[in-house]
């Protein structure tokens, strides 16, 4: 089992940075890697168990089931279900939480997969730096963090 | 109804070293500005779970709070009050640090529920937020900027990221025993892939004495500016472990060997592939005197000499650290074991560990004795070197193999095949890194070593005891003809 985890420090509330990131059907956003996205069979966004199908900029195809959202907790938690990563039972949670000190927030993004042995480290590179710090980055863009 | 108060902050500094100040739950009257003074009660460590710090506020108070958890692996400690002059009634607390991974810094969290008499809550919860938490963050803020967590205090050390006090013994130049130093030095904290040990025993092999006397230069460079410490293993606990260190805790009882030489102090860093985890059987001294000297033996029976039923071995030094366990593990094997050595109370010990013939000569003289006594050997363990190779070559028995291990009396000069080709003799040179150059072959071979161990096909050799500031001594009496057996140094 392979562990990806990056955290980040957002300089906005964490209502506000959630509710940019809250939305299932909502990478292309916000996540610059992500072209498009859509919702299978017209579900709703926030149901729990709906499928999101999106395509990142190189052109890549991922489908990701919704696994839980939280918004008392700020938490959202996926797997994939295809992708051309080459990762089996991969599952992932986006999380928030306030720093009381100061409007800021604390934001984590770990990971849990298991792949062909010898991937492991370009892997969790592509899904670490990629990615996780790739969202982080952008979040920081927008809510002009440090 | 239970009151709730979080708290949370980031602190500019990475998370190694917030949590070293965190995780001793006595530590809080360096860094507070509420805490007069604090102990632990019982004298018991400030990371044992269950201990109970009892502590006096600046304005007079009294709290004894007990320690509930703690998780070095999640950073994160619980603790609640078990008696307080202030009215905070139920009151459990959790510390939890996280790392910020796009900068050096470091996610704080502290929380805590606590019932108040009534009326009070708002006041009580103010004084826990503020008063505790928040004039927390900002003190450790200000005690990590002025570096105060990295001053020694004097206290008791802690199992933590930062570099801890070691001694170790240093060459400055290459020579006799009496270029082996001690002196005080730090034990860094470990890096990716290592385990950081606190060594209670260093085994004492003979290719210290060789790196000493500067004839593997390669191995141990040593320079006025840059001395060198020696020693391939040593046995103890694991303090604290790097990321991706192969799953060792602290805690852990483990022995190492490794290529590159160092063991000669009390705390040291090595990769885990070196590591292999103690049987509760096998103490630390005798893991010091056996690891090195087991998987010796180990591959030599095994890979090198096939050593199986009939199979004629002959072992110099057969008293010695090596040759005791050569003699007792090629009898179980079913070997015809003869052994040199170079005194009477020498060849009583060899024999009682299963050496079939004994041979006592101090002058090197043997191969006569030796085909007297099997008709020449199929295999020699030689660790004598220069003055015995002629010897060595006239005891071999035709397609014999001999196996030079060491060179008590010299580097052995280049050796002509012709030398070889008059019976078809194998002349091997090892060296014990390369049979356990991966975590499986050193977790193998050493499993080997402790069976070998419960069921008696070995015995512990008997193990002289040197302190690590006497390892001159314990060369000089290795280096004389006079001992038996395996020495240590005890650190």
């Amino acid at each position: 089992m392979v562990q990806v985890y990056a955290s980040s420090v957002i300089d906005a509330s964490a209502d506000n940075v959630w509710s940019r990131i809250r939305d299932f059907n909502g990478l292309p956003l916000w996540h610059p890697a992500i072209a498009d996205s859509r919702i299978e069979n017209g579900q709703p966004a926030d149901r729990i168990g709906c499928i999101r199908h999106f395509h990142l900029r190189d052109g890549g195809a991922i489908r990701e089931r919704l696994l839980a959202l939280s918004d008392y907790d700020y938490s959202c938690s996926y797997e994939i279900l295809e992708s051309p990563l080459g990762v089996e039972h991969y599952v992932a949670t986006l999380k928030l939480t306030p720093v009381t000190d100061g409007g800021r927030c604390f934001a984590e993004w770990s990971a849990e997969f298991e792949c062909a042995p010898g991937r492991e480290q370009e892997l969790s590179e592509t899904i670490g730096a990629g990615v996780f710090q790739g969202g982080f980055d952008a979040l920081k863009r927008h809510f002009g963090g440090r | 109804m239970l009151q709730r108060v979080v708290r949370s902050t980031i602190i500019d500094a990475p998370i190694e070293r917030v949590w070293a100040v965190l995780r001793d739950f006595n530590s809080h009257d360096r860094w507070h500005p509420a805490i007069e003074a604090s102990h632990i009660e019982g004298g018991e460590r400030s990371d044992q779970v269950g201990c109970v710090r009892s502590f006096t506020l600046k304005d007079g108070n009294h709290i004894r709070e007990q320690l509930l958890t703690l998780s070095d692996r999640d950073h994160r400690s619980t603790y609640c009050i078990v008696e307080a002059t202030v009215p905070l009634q139920r009151y459990v607390a959790t510390v939890t640090l996280k790392p910020v991974t796009d900068g050096q810094r470091t996610f704080w969290h502290w929380e805590s529920t606590f019932a108040t008499p009534p009326g009070r809550e708002a006041e009580l919860r103010d004084m826990v937020a503020q008063g505790v938490y928040e004039a927390g963050f900002d003190a450790l803020r200000k005690h990590l900027r002025q570096g105060e967590d990295l001053r020694p205090d004097g206290g008791e050390p802690m199992p933590t990221a930062l570099p801890v006090p070691s001694r170790r013994v240093v060459l400055h130049r290459y020579g006799g025993a009496e270029e082996l130093v001690a002196e005080d030095a730090q034990a860094p904290a470990p890096r990716e892939g290592e385990v950081r040990i606190r060594q209670r025993a260093i085994g004492v092999n003979f290719i210290d004495v060789y790196l000493r006397r500067g004839w593997i230069p390669q191995m141990l460079p040593v320079a006025s500016n840059q001395p060198g410490v020696p020693g391939m293993e040593a046995a103890g606990t694991v303090l604290d472990a790097g990321p991706g260190a192969g799953g060792l805790l602290p805690g852990d009882r483990v022995a190492y060997l490794g290529p590159v030489p160092g063991a000669y102090c009390s705390v040291r860093c090595v990769p885990s592939d070196w590591v292999v985890r103690l049987p509760p059987a096998v103490d630390d001294e005798v893991a010091a005197a056996l690891l090195l000297k087991g998987l010796t033996a180990d591959y030599l029976l095994r890979d090198l000499g096939r050593v199986g039923p009939g199979t004629r071995l002959l072992v110099h030094a057969a008293a010695g650290g090596v040759g005791l366990l050569l003699c007792s593990w090629a009898k179980r094997l079913g070997a015809t074991v003869v052994g040199t050595v170079s005194s009477e109370p020498k060849a009583r010990l060899a024999r009682e560990h299963g050496c079939d013939q004994v041979i006592v000569t101090r002058d090197y003289r043997f191969a006569d004795a030796v085909q007297r006594a099997c008709g020449g050997a199929d295999v020699v363990v030689d660790g004598l070197g220069m003055a015995a190779r002629e010897e060595n070559v006239a005891a071999l028995a035709r397609c014999g193999h001999w196996i030079s291990l060491g060179q008590a009396s010299g580097p052995l000069p280049p050796i002509d095949p012709d030398t070889l080709l008059a019976k078809s003799l194998s002349f091997s040179r090892p060296v014990v890194f390369d049979y356990v150059a991966s975590p499986a072959a050193l977790a193998q071979r050493a499993q080997r070593v402790w069976a070998a161990l419960a069921e008696g096909a070995i015995r512990v050799p008997p193990i002289e005891r040197f302190s690590l500031d006497a390892a001159a001594q314990a060369h000089d009496r290795l280096e004389s003809r006079e001992r038996v057996g395996a020495l240590v140094l005890i650190a």
